[in-house]
């Protein structure tokens, strides 16, 4: 069964928000959607980057009061 | 009161002689028990395992006996814990014996896993172990000319790790004169040549002028041994002559074992580095799933909010201080030239030029280590 998790990348630098998703993305299943937090506006660019060079699937981008929000399917 | 510390590492060895001294008197008076588990009686300086690597020190220089880092006031086995029964407050050991504790700090660290990326362990040299790091320079030294390829698995430790192995191997090739014979090529699994946007910014010019190639957004995915080619899983591949490679890691098997978090990360609360949903339980170093790097800099820094708080809370019943996500991390640019990554969870790194007394500064750090795990520096 699929599950939604989030993974808290808000104020960390090194490794960063998103090599903390793509080592959630590793430990995931398929079909599991992992949504990022994130304070970093660099992410903004460069997790949808990523996804779309991998094959998965996004979501969800946004930034709320701050924060992105980014959610990725893990599709394969 | 029983403290029970298990690991012997960075962060552990830091913490338990942090409390042994803060706690003197009550330990001699009998208040207080400090323990602490251990898998190994000997005490590795991991950061050293890159030196190891280039020839520059040898597996010996990387060892102390591990008791003899330690306060008289700490009670300590070489019996590593294969149970945790948290609600209980009681682990269980190798050797089948029961400790009991009122509070349990968890320092495990972490452990290579190439065997999961299939063809790394035959097709890939690295520098996470002293064995890997010794065969890593045979290697290098017997190298005559071709592909040095890098390929960054993720999480792992130390993450600037594969920026110095680049600038180390550039030099290395240049001592040896053959570095006109030798093709630098570094991937990496995001966007930049590095996470963290300042040393990124800091590193790709430098990566220009040493002639290191590179290629972002590759994350390892198969080595193929046989033919010497690594591919991604983003679906390209890189033709190497000698692969070099930073291994995943993942937490202890113990922790694992014990279904106390996925992958071995322990979920931990990045302030008070309590283990969630158990307040005495607290967890440092490279076990934790917080979102700082797995460095013994990070454990150190943890293990002296802990022993504080911990101390804190026996002599006055209050907590002193939550830990800000403090790490400070030298960078080797070379042979002789080194800058530093100092960051919290506020603060970003700000890279400084690499210097040669930066450098030389690490050279001291790397003796001055054994005053830091006796928690005096």
């Amino acid at each position: 069964m699929a599950e939604n998790k989030i993974i808290d990348g808000r104020n960390t630098f090194c490794p960063g928000p998103l090599m903390e998703l793509i080592a959630g993305m590793k430990q995931a299943s398929v079909g599991d959607v992992l949504e990022l937090l994130s304070t970093d506006d660099g992410s903004a660019a460069d997790v949808p980057a990523w996804v779309s060079k991998i094959g998965y699937e996004l979501l969800g981008h946004e930034k709320v009061e701050g924060v992105w929000h980014i959610k990725v399917r893990k599709t394969k | 009161m029983r403290i029970l510390i298990v690991g012997g590492g960075t962060g552990g060895t830091i913490l338990g002689n942090n409390l042994a001294r803060r706690l003197s008197d009550e330990i001699s008076a009998g208040e207080v028990r400090l323990t602490m588990l251990s898998a190994s009686d000997k005490h590795m300086y991991q950061p050293g395992l890159l030196y190891v690597a280039f020839g520059q020190m040898t597996p010996d220089q990387l060892y102390r006996d591990q008791a003899s880092l330690l306060e008289p006031g700490i009670e300590f086995h070489v019996d590593p814990v294969e149970e945790f029964h948290l609600d209980k407050n009681i682990v269980k050991t190798k050797s089948g014996k029961t400790y009991e504790y009122d509070i349990l700090v968890i320092a495990t660290g972490a452990r290579i896993v190439p065997q999961e990326v299939p063809g790394m362990s035959e097709g890939a040299e690295t520098f996470y172990t002293e064995e890997s790091a010794v065969r890593m320079h045979k290697r290098l030294m017997e190298f005559q000319g071709g592909t040095v390829a890098m390929v960054v698995s993720i999480p792992h430790k130390c993450p600037v790790a594969p920026v110095e192995a680049m600038f180390l191997l550039h030099d290395f090739f240049k001592a040896r004169g053959i570095r006109d014979k030798v093709k630098l090529r570094y991937q990496y699994p995001v966007n930049h040549v590095h996470a963290t946007a300042n040393v990124a910014r800091w590193a790709k010019p430098e990566f220009d002028k040493a002639g290191i190639e590179y290629e972002t957004l590759f994350n390892v995915k198969e080595v193929d041994p046989v033919n010497k080619v690594v591919y991604s899983e983003e679906g390209t591949e890189v033709k190497y002559d000698l692969l070099i490679a930073i291994p995943p890691h993942r937490g202890m098997e113990t922790v694992e074992a014990n279904n106390m978090g996925q992958g071995g990360w322990i979920p931990t609360d990045r302030f008070k580095l309590t283990m969630n949903g158990h307040d005495n339980v607290y967890v440092i170093g490279d076990a934790t799933n917080i979102p700082v790097s797995k460095t013994g800099s990070a454990a150190h820094f943890e293990a002296e909010v802990v022993a504080e708080n911990i101390t804190s809370l026996i002599k006055t019943g209050t907590l002193v201080r939550e830990y800000d996500g403090k790490v400070y991390c030298f960078i080797e640019a070379g042979y002789d030239r080194a800058t530093y990554n100092a960051f919290d969870y506020v603060n970003l790194p700000d890279l400084k030029p690499p210097s040669k007394s930066i450098h030389w500064f690490k050279m001291a750090y790397n003796k001055m280590y054994w005053t830091t795990v006796r928690g005096l520096l």
